[in-house]
């Protein structure tokens, strides 16, 4: 066991092969993950592709001013925000429910099917989802728009109504999450000690009080953490959500910042500004998660890294 | 374990009937969409175009199928997809399981250095357009490496599987060195074997993640024959909102028989790995959940 001990110096050398290893891995985050960001140069520049970044003038804050006035990012800006809110709002507690009301459901076999069925759409993409939603919230064939047809109403073209596009989004989210959603709570779950329930009972607690005063606050610890983790989360839109469903009748409600960079910088090649809305989301964003997080790991044992 | 009572109050009945009615709403709101979208793909036309629900097959015609199964796009997409996951999970795995294995070791010099090299990636992005400009100016762009290198290793799959290396017993290892093992032997004969619940795990994450797969064809490829499946299928469901027109150029028109054929086609690839899916993503969840 002595063997290990060849002292500082060695050390490098003893872990040769160890590097060696590492090599494919550094290379891969090396190039596709610094590489970009080494990119971020452009926006502080008038970027044009045919003279690269080093042949590019710089303008120093230019493109960051125009975030401010630019009446689009504004109002990009704001359908990111709002959307993300309401998701926290309604997909956030909706796993939480889901999994009280399984853990109170004694029959084994039924609460396995459908654990397996909720988990589904976790594993589906975006696509598969948008297609799927647009036939079933279809105005002719969708069964929402038949049921509101036989009861009189007119049909409602929900995916392309901006009055109901902010809603689609939520609730497709929440169809998507909700059963993987819960496996994290339902893990914390089994981790309670069954004498509280039994000693619960004794002190003649019905089931509600039960759920209430042993299952919720036994959860508790980590519903906050996620919900903190969750919280930094805000700025961060689900580019692969809102493409999907997006159509020009619903850019003034459903537009984000990622689909603008999208538009602005692939479609209209405006490399230099969208780099800059990137840059400005990002960073704000990692302040976020590295907030939220220090606050959850204060909070519990529980944490990113 | 709770007391099973000899009789049931009213308020057990109550709690029974709100937790059973959530967990139906739950399954049967998560079904219906699916069930709605197999009916429409072997239902004939006549069928789909008039009123009422589709939820449950009344006539069938499998002619959506026959149909979308004679377009070559459709399978020389389906072909790419499955070369994609298969090679890219591959290399995925490789790559993840060497560097993962060196930063398991805690008397690595530098190891924290790098860790935080690598986990500032996970939450700080070049965003968009430099990744964009990057593929271009490396020439990838309609490469089929596109597809494999930039999404090469994930964080995550390396922190859970370093944190599953740092579980083993150094004495293994040590003992293994004894015999004369190289660290390369010791990784594969000795780590390795023990990790496959891990690899498991990590090789059906990448594998799910590159069958999904379709942002990097958006962006990066063009050409036809290099089209994935998902974003193949996004096209074919995007189309025929002028049917007459695409007919006129002479474009295959879908019919939502059609398009909701490809969408289950999709799905027959994830629908058959489910029972592992299940198994091993949780597993996976469970262990990334902890800190490390």
């Amino acid at each position: 066991m002595g063997t290990k001990r060849l002292g500082r110096k060695n050390n490098v050398l003893n872990f040769r092969d160890h590097y060696i290893m590492l090599i494919p891995g550094i290379l891969f985050f090396l190039v596709f993950c610094y590489g970009p960001m080494y990119g971020l140069v452009i926006a502080f520049q008038d970027f044009y592709p045919l003279r690269g970044i080093s042949g590019s003038d710089f303008v120093g804050l230019k493109h960051f001013r125009e975030l401010f006035t630019n009446p689009f990012f504004l109002s990009v800006l704001r359908n990111t925000l709002i959307i993300s809110f309401y998701k926290l709002l309604i997909c956030f507690p909706a796993p939480i429910i889901f999994c009280l009301a399984l853990n109170e459901i004694k029959s084994h076999g039924f609460k396995k099917a459908v654990q397996s069925i909720s988990y589904l759409p976790h594993f589906i993409s975006w696509v598969v989802v948008s297609g799927i939603f647009l036939e079933f919230l279809s105005p002719s064939r969708g069964p929402i728009n038949i049921l509101l047809k036989e009861l009189g109403f007119e049909p409602i073209f929900f995916v392309a109504d901006p009055k109901y596009f902010r809603a689609v989004l939520v609730i497709t989210d929440m169809w998507k999450s909700v059963g993987w959603g819960s496996i994290v709570y339902l893990a914390a779950i089994t981790n309670v000690d069954p004498a509280l329930y039994e000693a619960a009972e004794m002190d003649g607690a019905g089931r509600i009080k039960q759920i209430l005063h042993v299952t919720l606050p036994s959860i508790m610890p980590i519903i906050t953490v996620m919900f903190i983790m969750e919280s930094g989360k805000i700025l961060n839109d689900s580019f692969q959500q809102v493409y999907n469903f997006l159509t020009p009748t619903t850019y003034g409600v459903g537009d984000v910042i990622s689909t603008f960079v999208y538009r602005m910088g692939i479609q209209n090649m405006q490399y230099s500004f969208t780099t800059a809305v990137d840059l400005f989301k990002n960073t704000i964003s990692f302040i976020l998660v590295v907030i939220t997080n220090a606050i959850a790991r204060k909070t519990s044992d529980y944490g990113l890294w | 374990m709770k007391k099973n009572k000899i009789r049931k109050t009213k308020e057990d009945y109550i709690v029974d009937i709100i937790v059973y009615a959530i967990a139906i709403l739950v399954a049967v709101s998560i079904l219906l969409p699916f069930m709605q979208v197999i009916t429409i793909s072997m239902s004939p036309a006549s069928v789909v175009n008039r009123n009422g629900f589709h939820l449950i097959p009344h006539e069938f015609d499998f002619s959506g199928y026959s149909k979308i199964m004679s377009d070559d796009n459709f399978w020389h997409s389906y072909l790419n997809t499955i070369i994609r996951a298969v090679v890219g999970t591959f290399l995925s795995v490789s790559v993840t399981i060497l560097t993962a294995y060196p930063l398991s070791k805690t008397k690595l010099p530098h190891r924290k250095g790098i860790m935080l090299f690598i986990v500032f990636t996970m939450y700080f992005s070049g965003g968009m357009i430099p990744t964009y400009l990057l593929i271009k100016n490396l020439g990838l762009l309609n490469n089929f490496l596109v597809y494999l290198l930039p999404c090469l290793v994930t964080g995550f799959a390396l922190i859970i599987t370093r944190n599953f290396f740092m579980t083993i017993p150094e004495a293994l290892e040590e003992s293994a060195k004894m015999d004369g093992a190289s660290n390369f032997t010791v990784l594969l004969k000795i780590y390795l074997p023990l990790a496959t619940p891990v690899v498991a795990t990590i090789a059906l994450w990448y594998c799910v993640q590159h069958w999904n797969s379709w942002m990097d064809n958006m962006l990066y490829v063009s050409d036809q024959h290099l089209y994935v499946l998902q974003y193949l299928l996004q096209t074919i469901l995007n189309s025929g909102q002028t049917p007459d027109m695409e007919q006129a150029v002479g474009i295959v028109v879908h019919t939502e028989t059609m398009k909701m054929a490809a969408l289950v086609l999709s799905l027959i690839p994830i629908v058959c790995l489910y029972p592992f899916l299940q198994k091993y993503f949780i597993k996976g969840m469970i262990v990334g959940s902890v800190k490390g």
